[in-house]
């Protein structure tokens, strides 16, 4: 029996592919473990195998097609001595599998080029008369910004999992070993609490590390490095050891990796005093704010977000673009409502205003960027505006940026709030696993224009 | 089939990458022709099954991480081969291979793996969290290094109730550098606890090479300094394993634990599905599944002894596949759990 042979999803974020190359040709025979095809998938070039034994008959997508989507049929492999007249008739075409969206999230990843920020905050520095823009991904950001600082300063070097030969687990600091070579690009063992703790040492010694996690759930493994060591030397040794150190990942839900693999630490780090913790959404605030992180002589918590690695925005084209720390910025201006969010949640909150706005409601969107130190005089300065505020965020409820933002907003803008601050987070479990319930658990736009609505006092349609 | 035993052959293949392996006891242990089966058929239900789930994340059916075990089989059927009931063994996120060595049924895992209400989590866990008390599997752990002290604690609970019961707790090249791997085993040599350490040293963690990761790549004298003894075996031939394992286990079961085995294998895919394997060569991957297979190697020895014929062992294969199919339409049909599952088992009711 002939074996039709689909373009698989080799990534959780997966949804598309190129066919960078056949390996085989038309009536070439196959065996299990052979290489069929390359495959770009939208981290690397990933090969294709097969697990049958026969003759590849026919291939209906050709090499250098792309943007092919997952589980279009893409050849038909033969087994030994069947007729090639099966092969009459197929062409290529999407086989719909009885399938479950690969994630709640990833789907959005679909969509990655996301429009810049059309405000710049106004407390931010307004860019020189006629600057220009470079459309990039956030990962490129990031790896740009880390470049321009290792160039800068020659105490600055990076650390952790698979950062240096494998290019990084999520492709982040491509390209570092091969400019710094591996003196200043260093792949560690797996040993979290060793190598943070590593850093810290190095940071007292006035190197400025810039130690990544893989995701930051493995730096549950070395937070008390981070806690213990890192944020409370300069207090302890009143004011004599520095530890200029930077730790950065991916934190939060990525797509369908359950419960160990998804959380949103903003929160914990925000508790330290002697931390500064930064989770910023466009590349451009990821490449000025990961800058400034480098630069700056504290230990800097560095949070970035998987899902959003693939999306584009404008990044000025300027030397040494920095955004300072401890500045929130309103990437939409409203008047009826104000979001606040940070991190992947400001997508949420855009698409959210989106939705609003069709219905009548201008809602304000604020990126916090960073969450220690807070910036509430712009939230205050918005709601003061809006007097409603619903804070958004992909995390925990339960002592999360949002109830913190929800506290202070209490304490400093009680008489502008007409209606009570609301938190539309996660929901409060572990994530789970199977697609529809990992959908269920993550906060979305809907729910985000259903509290936006109510803190107006508008009813649902 | 005849009952006939046959004596295990001194020679088997060594893998390329192998220093000198440490074995000093050489008897030669009795393999009979039902052992012999048993570990084939195991192996091959493991290496379909996750042919299996391979397509099936190609086809957006399984999500997220999954870890193939796919050319490690030997080491888990040769250790599994020596427990018995009440025995508790956990291991990493790889770990579809040793849920079947446990016995655990291929649907449930599959329905699992899909993310279904049929799977062994309810659909909550995924691959690479997965458990079955009534089995004595303890998981399907995602943080790497965090099953070693979990080992040991188990191991702990056998000995506080004087059942002579092991835990067995399989990791990785790259998990045992880990520092929890170390105060485990400081806690189980200084308490004598029933636990067998399995390094499974498929050569790699990630894309790192055990020796751009380990200043001592032989990793069967990580327990020197806490008094374990660790010893180095051929993880691609799974009577090498079972022998290993069974005077390694006898110890525990004596009062006499931990042990330390380092099992030197190999596995064949990438380390997930996502892993285009730029590290290492086409050649490398392609000499230790042509010379060292572990299912070839058991495969050959019941041909060169006659008890099955080629065409007798296509018949199994076919049965095994067809098994696996089976499992995988249970796995597509099953529905997804109830919205309402998204609350429970977060606390234990009253
Ligand atoms: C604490 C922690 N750090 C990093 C990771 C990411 N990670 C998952 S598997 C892996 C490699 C582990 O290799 P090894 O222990 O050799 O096991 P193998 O995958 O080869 O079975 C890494 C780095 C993790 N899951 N947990
Ligand atoms: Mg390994």
């Amino acid at each position: 029996m002939s074996v039709e042979i689909l373009l698989p999803a080799m990534s959780p974020t997966m949804t598309e592919g190129n066919i960078a190359k056949w390996t085989k040709k038309e009536g070439e025979k196959v065996s299990p473990g052979d290489v069929i095809a390359e495959i770009e998938t939208d981290k690397a070039i990933m090969e294709l195998e097969t697990d049958e034994d026969g003759v590849l008959g026919k291939i209906l997508i050709a090499e250098g097609s792309e943007g092919i989507a997952v589980g279009t049929l893409i050849a038909v492999i033969l087994e030994d001595g069947e007729s090639e007249s099966v092969l009459d008739g197929i062409t290529a075409s999407v086989v719909s599998v009885q399938s479950v969206p690969p994630s709640a999230i990833a789907i959005e990843a679909h969509e990655t080029i996301v429009k810049a920020p059309v405000m710049i905050s106004p407390s931010e520095a307004v860019l020189p008369e006629g600057t220009g823009f470079s459309n990039m991904t956030v990962r490129e950001a990031l790896r740009d910004a880390m470049a321009e600082e290792m160039r800068l300063d020659d105490s600055v070097f990076v650390m952790g999992e698979e950062v240096a030969e494998y290019q990084g687990a999520y492709k982040v600091t491509q390209g570092l070993l091969q400019e710094f070579g591996e003196e200043r690009v260093i792949d560690t063992p797996i040993t979290e609490h060793g190598f943070a703790g590593l850093g810290v040492g190095a940071a007292m010694a006035n190197l400025k590390p810039v130690v990544e996690f893989m995701t930051f759930n493995f730096a549950m493994q070395a937070i008390d490095q981070i806690v213990n060591s890192a944020a409370k030397t300069n207090y302890m040794s009143g004011g004599q050891i520095r530890c200029p150190i930077v730790f950065r990942g991916p934190n939060g839900a990525a797509a369908r990796v359950g419960a160990q693999h998804s959380q949103n630490y903003a929160s914990w780090y925000a508790h330290i005093p002697g931390l500064i913790v930064i989770a910023p959404y466009s590349a451009a605030d990821c490449k000025g704010l990961l800058k400034a992180a480098i630069k700056n002589p504290n230990p800097v918590i560095f949070l970035e977000n998987e899902i959003t690695y693939g999306y584009s925005f404008d990044v000025p084209d300027m030397d040494d673009y920095t955004v300072p720390i401890g500045k929130a910025s309103v990437v939409r201006s409203g008047s009826d409502v104000t979001l606040v969010a940070y991190s992947i949640g400001v997508k949420f909150a855009l698409d959210a205003a989106e939705k609003l706005a069709s219905d009548g409601i201008d809602a304000e969107v604020i990126d916090l960027r960073t969450i220690r130190p807070l910036d509430m005089e712009t939230i205050i300065g918005s709601v003061k505006k809006t007097n409603r505020v619903v804070c958004v965020e992909e995390g925990w409820a339960t002592c999360s940026v949002s109830s913190e933002i929800s506290a202070r907003l209490m304490e400093g803008a009680f008489d502008y709030l007409d209606a009570p601050v609301t938190r539309v987070t996660n929901e409060d479990v572990p994530m789970p696993y199977a697609a529809n319930l990992e959908k269920l658990a993550v906060v979305n736009d809907d729910r985000i224009v259903s509290a936006a609505k109510a803190v107006c006092y508008k009813e649902e349609k | 089939m005849a009952k006939k035993s046959i004596p295990r052959k001194t020679k088997s293949g060594k893998p390329a990458a192998r220093r000198k392996a440490v074995k000093k006891h050489t008897p030669t242990p009795i393999v009979t022709n039902e052992e012999l089966m048993e570990y084939y058929k195991g192996m091959l239900l493991m290496r379909r099954f996750e042919e299996k789930a391979g397509q099936m994340y190609g086809m957006g059916l399984i999500g997220g991480f999954c870890h193939l075990y796919i050319g490690q089989e030997a080491v888990v059927t040769g250790i599994q081969a020596t427990l018995k009931e009440g025995d508790s063994v956990l291991t990493s996120y790889r770990d579809h291979a040793h849920m079947l060595a446990c016995k655990i049924d291929p649907k449930l895992i599959l329905a699992e793996l899909t993310g279904r209400a049929t799977g062994i989590s309810k659909g909550k866990g995924g691959s690479m969290h997965m458990f079955s008390v009534e089995h004595g599997f303890y998981g399907g752990h995602g943080i790497v290094g965090a099953q070693v002290p979990i080992g040991a604690g188990l191991a702990f609970a056998h000995k506080y109730r004087k059942n002579d019961n092991v835990s067995v707790t399989y990791f990785g090249d790259g998990a045992v550098n880990q520092g929890q791997v170390y105060e485990s085993f400081n806690m189980a040599k200084l308490w004598n606890l029933p636990v067998v350490f399995v390094i499974e040293n498929n050569q790699y963690a990630m894309g790192t090479s055990i020796a751009r990761s380990s200043s001592e790549v032989e990793l069967f004298r990580r327990g020197e300094s806490f008094k374990i003894k660790g010893e180095c075996v051929d993880g691609m031939d799974v009577f090498a394993v079972r022998e290993a394992a069974e005077r390694a286990v006898a110890k525990c079961r004596a009062g006499d634990g931990p042990a330390l085995l380092e099992m030197k294998t190999y596995r064949y895919r990438g380390h997930s599905m996502s892993d285009p394997a730029k590290y290492r060569s086409k050649e490398e991957v392609s000499k230790m599944r042509s010379e060292f297979d572990p299912i070839d190697q058991v495969k050959k020895r019941i041909l060169e002894a006659n008890i099955l014929s080629e065409d007798e062992l296509k018949v199994i294969d076919k049965d095994i596949k067809a098994r696996v199919s089976e499992a995988a339409d249970f796995a597509q049909n099953s529905a997804e759990p109830d919205p309402s599952e998204l609350y429970t088992d977060v606390l234990v009711a009253e």
